[in-house]
């Protein structure tokens, strides 16, 4: 099908109908696509936006429900909403859904993004008062679990959502434990160095952090209802609440026998969002963009990276929503330099490029006394990311300097030197090696022959 | 046309109505050394990258001390009104960390989070004195639209706002429009005898403003009243109270800007519609498209064309230029506000532009502080005058202008119309 009597006749299916599904669905008919196009959302909700669930919509301000996203454009759409996708057969190119039925189409887009990895303990996952926080239901259950004013809220792992969430309990003036297994809050996104500053933070609002420490076990009462943790260092806590922030899982299983390179990791995909089968070869039909894309970036030695931001959401979503109508001679690549930010105890966090590629950190402005700094990472004398602490309004200088690839340290400001400008080790912790990661064979001799194969390992 | 020659075009009064031809000009070259070694910058990419750049002082004395024997050396008067008449200078000329807090001291009493109130408070007060000058023109067929329209309204809000009794207006009017035209006027006019005349007065209108502010000051401390003045001298908040020279050049800031800009603004919208009559109908059918129209005049006539307080504190690549250490530099916000690689039809006034990211309020941690107020005044008084005065003409195109390449707007423009309807009640 050529170009135009696609846009007028073809069909598209996009899985996947939150932030990166709803920007697609806008831009194709922005991009003059006029076929079917059909949304598959295993939500009920009409997408919605995710920062303000940790943030305003915890604190009580603002209803769980009110955080719907703004609708840029009509996109005239079948939406098939509380409908998961099952399966993907791309032989027949159909998607497969949960309710039995199917959604064929020419072109597909999988935009299934992540969800939250829940405690590994099945009996204390279930019991009343363990909540997770991804969707408006999670966020709407917390909040009324705090608004009902909790003895003492254990938030276990301190990444940006434990984080946030601790934050809102002790606005809300909430006794609040956090646990983490590593040596600081945030420091697997920013680095051991940052981290320091927001434990530092943490304990002066309050908050009783334990970093080193893991839960052993969540105890119920007869009702079945959290009121006990039993920690690493011994201790036992009385909680009424507990939020388990482990992180994130991709929504890859419905991918299962796609032959698609979907994994642990994500969807891997070409910088123009067109996804690689299990040979790695590059796919013309399937698209992915959002949390679980996972795409080469020129500006990190190529590697493969998958951006859980709401940037790269957007950005995902047009640049796929192009790809999959332009003609091949007009493709663009999606070349973000990512940025993503945080609001907790008072300070508004923001971070550009990838700190964690880098491993060497200075701070450039500011002062880290009084919490207002920008700081850089570097690797092999390259700018490859910066973070500020209530110093946003710079960090688009950050940003043209890790456009060009510029050296690090990068040059120096002129005016409101920080305390110590010392090139320093970032800290991040050793990347971990997944668990959970299929083994891939290759089988076939003859080049026709040759192809990749998934042997999954039995998860106990 | 070389650079140095399109910069002093667009510098000399005779261009003042139309200097964007220069700019034009200047822009073949985005960032480009010109008279006095003065870094013009013209594109907006590189302005914005420029107003982001920690390396860009706007601390007047960290810049290489102008050459007083050079002609031209135009910009020694401003680093002595600046510098000499207060230890401290007003926040924008001054870099972080002093500049910030000084900022938030400020803004403590003028925007959220702090002083949600403020400025929309003003809009029932704003709505009063629009109507009430246009009332005042019902008996006439013709108006001067600087003085007896865009002016009256700014100087009566900033008033209020930083507690200044306007009684006194007739007096700090005239040391403000002194000021500005004698301190204010970069381009080569300022060499001649007449220049150098309009200068001396300038700084001696400067000195009685800012002696007339100290006396505002030293009454706030003795008797605290309504107002950012008493606010400031007052102040318990968590960065403590300004330096007392701060307090009096940070008002005399605010107080001139407050003042001037907004009327430029004013007049601006006017003469942008009456110059594009198909404009008047839409506005006036479709008053929720005023907003958009507003920012686009700001995109074509900024009130501030760019502010000369900039240096580079280290050599600076940019643009395919190094700008040395210690060289001025100026962000031409009217030149970047029609960069035609940023902005589709630069040229044309278009009210429905959707993509209109200007810089007419600047950029950067030096953004307009009184943009949110200006906003509302020029929206106010924009709406009452599409909806009520009827048929207007302009009666002189282009009308004649202030002298001031920085601070740009007419001196005067006079309209003609049919009637001015009575204001619904």
């Amino acid at each position: 099908m050529n170009g135009n009597v696609f846009k007028d006749n073809g069909r598209i299916v996009i899985v996947g109908a939150s932030l990166t599904g709803l920007r697609a669905a806008e831009a194709l008919r922005g991009e003059g696509f006029r076929g079917h196009l059909t949304i598959i959302g295993d939500e009920p909700d009409e997408p919605y936006d995710r920062p303000p669930l940790s943030k305003q919509v915890l604190k009580g301000w603002v209803p769980a429900d009110h955080t719907k996203l703004p609708r840029l454009r009509r996109v005239d759409a079948d939406w098939r909403l509380g409908v998961a996708a099952t399966a993907l057969d791309r032989a027949n190119r159909l998607v497969r859904l949960a309710d039995g039925g199917e959604a064929p189409g020419d072109r597909l887009l999988i935009a299934t993004g992540v969800r939250a990895r829940r405690w590994p303990n099945a009996e204390e996952a279930a019991l009343q008062g363990v909540f997770t926080l991804r969707t408006s239901g999670d966020a709407a259950r917390l909040q009324a679990a705090l608004a009902a004013r909790p003895r003492r809220v254990l938030i276990i792992g301190s990444g940006f959502i434990g984080s946030e969430a601790a934050s809102v309990c002790r606005e809300l003036g909430l006794e609040v434990t956090v646990t983490e297994r590593g040596p600081a809050p945030l420091c697997g996104p920013l680095g051991g160095v940052i981290g320091a500053i927001a434990a530092e933070m943490q304990r002066a609002a309050g908050v009783d952090l334990r970093t080193g420490v893991s839960v052993l076990a969540l105890e119920g009462d007869a009702g079945g209802h959290v009121r006990r943790a039993r920690l690493s260092d011994g201790s036992t806590l009385d909680v009424d609440v507990v939020l388990t922030s482990l992180g994130s899982i991709r929504n890859v299983e419905w991918l299962d026998g796609a032959g698609l390179a979907a994994g642990f990791w994500g969807v891997g995909c070409d910088a123009g969002c067109r996804a690689l089968d299990i040979n790695g070869v590059v796919t013309s039909n399937v698209f992915v963009a959002g949390d679980i894309a996972r795409a080469p970036h020129v500006l990190y030695d190529y590697q493969f990276l998958a951006m859980e931001h709401w940037d790269n959401a957007v950005l995902g979503a047009q640049v796929a929503a192009h790809n999959m109508v332009c003609d091949e001679v007009d493709r663009w690549a999606h070349l973000l330099i990512p940025q993503f930010w945080s609001g907790q105890f008072g300070v508004n966090i923001k971070s550009v490029g990838v700190p964690s590629f880098g491993d060497e950190i200075m701070f450039m402005q500011g002062s880290v006394k009084q919490r207002r700094f920008a700081a850089a990472y570097g690797r092999r004398g390259r700018i490859v990311g910066a973070v500020t602490f209530n110093h946003a309004k710079w960090i688009d200088y950050y940003r043209d300097q890790i456009a060009r690839s510029g050296p690090f340290p990068p040059p120096p400001p002129g005016f409101d030197f920080p305390e110590d400008m010392r090139v320093m080790p970032a800290d991040f912790p050793p990347h971990g090696v997944p668990t959970e990661a299929p083994d891939v064979v290759v089988t076939g001799h003859h080049p026709s022959e040759r192809h990749a194969e998934f042997h999954p390992r039995i998860r106990t | 046309m070389k650079p140095d020659e399109a910069f002093d075009a667009a510098m000399r009064y005779e261009n003042r109505a139309n200097p964007y031809p220069y700019f034009d000009e200047l822009r073949k070259t985005p960032v480009v050394r010109v008279t006095n070694g003065i870094y013009a910058v013209t594109g907006y990419d590189e302005l914005i990258a420029l107003a982001h750049d920690p390396r860009v002082s706007s601390d007047r004395r960290k810049a290489h001390q102008p050459n007083a024997a050079e002609p031209q050396m135009i910009d020694e008067s401003m680093v002595e009104m600046m510098t000499t008449y207060g230890r401290d200078p007003s926040f924008i000329a001054s870099d972080p960390p002093d500049h910030d807090r000084a900022r938030r001291q400020c803004m403590r009493f003028f925007g959220p989070p702090h002083a949600p109130d403020v400025i929309p408070s003003q809009e029932p007060l704003c709505q009063q004195i629009v109507n009430e000058l246009l009332d005042k023109a019902v008996s006439k067929t013709r108006i001067d639209v600087v003085d007896e329209f865009a002016y009256p309204l700014p100087v009566n809000v900033i008033c209020r706002i930083l507690g200044v009794p306007i009684e006194d207006e007739p007096q700090f009017h005239a040391w403000i429009a002194d000021a500005i035209t004698g301190l204010f006027d970069v381009g080569p006019e300022i060499t001649t005898e007449e220049g150098r005349a309009r200068r001396a007065k300038g700084e001696a209108a400067n000195l009685a403003f800012k002696q007339y502010v100290i006396g505002l000051v030293e009454k706030a401390e003795k008797s605290p009243g309504p107002g950012m003045i008493s606010q400031l001298v007052h102040d318990d908040g968590p960065d403590g109270r300004m330096s007392p020279s701060e307090i009096v050049n940070n008002t005399m800031l605010l107080f001139a800007a407050g003042h001037d800009s907004t009327v430029n603004l004013i007049s601006h919208c006017v003469l942008t519609v009456l110059r594009n009559p198909w404009s008047i109908e839409l506005l006036r059918s479709r008053p929720e498209l005023i907003p958009g129209a507003v920012e686009e005049v700001l995109r074509l006539q900024p009130s501030v064309q760019f502010f000369p307080t900039r240096s580079a504190l280290t050599d600076i690549d940019i643009a395919g230029t190094t700008i040395p250490r210690g060289s001025p530099i100026y962000l031409i916000y009217a030149a970047a506000n029609r960069d035609p690689r940023r902005f589709t039809d630069p040229d044309t006034f278009d009210p429905q532009r959707r993509d209109n990211e200007h810089v007419g309020f600047g950029s950067g941690i030096h953004i307009c502080f009184g943009g949110p107020l200006a906003r509302l005044e020029v929206n106010t008084a924009f709406e009452a005058f599409l909806r009520r005065v009827e048929n207007p003409r302009v009666v002189e195109d282009p009308p004649p202008y202030r002298i001031s390449q920085v601070f740009r707007g007419p001196r005067q423009l006079l309209i003609d119309y049919d009637r001015i309807s009575p204001e619904r009640r």
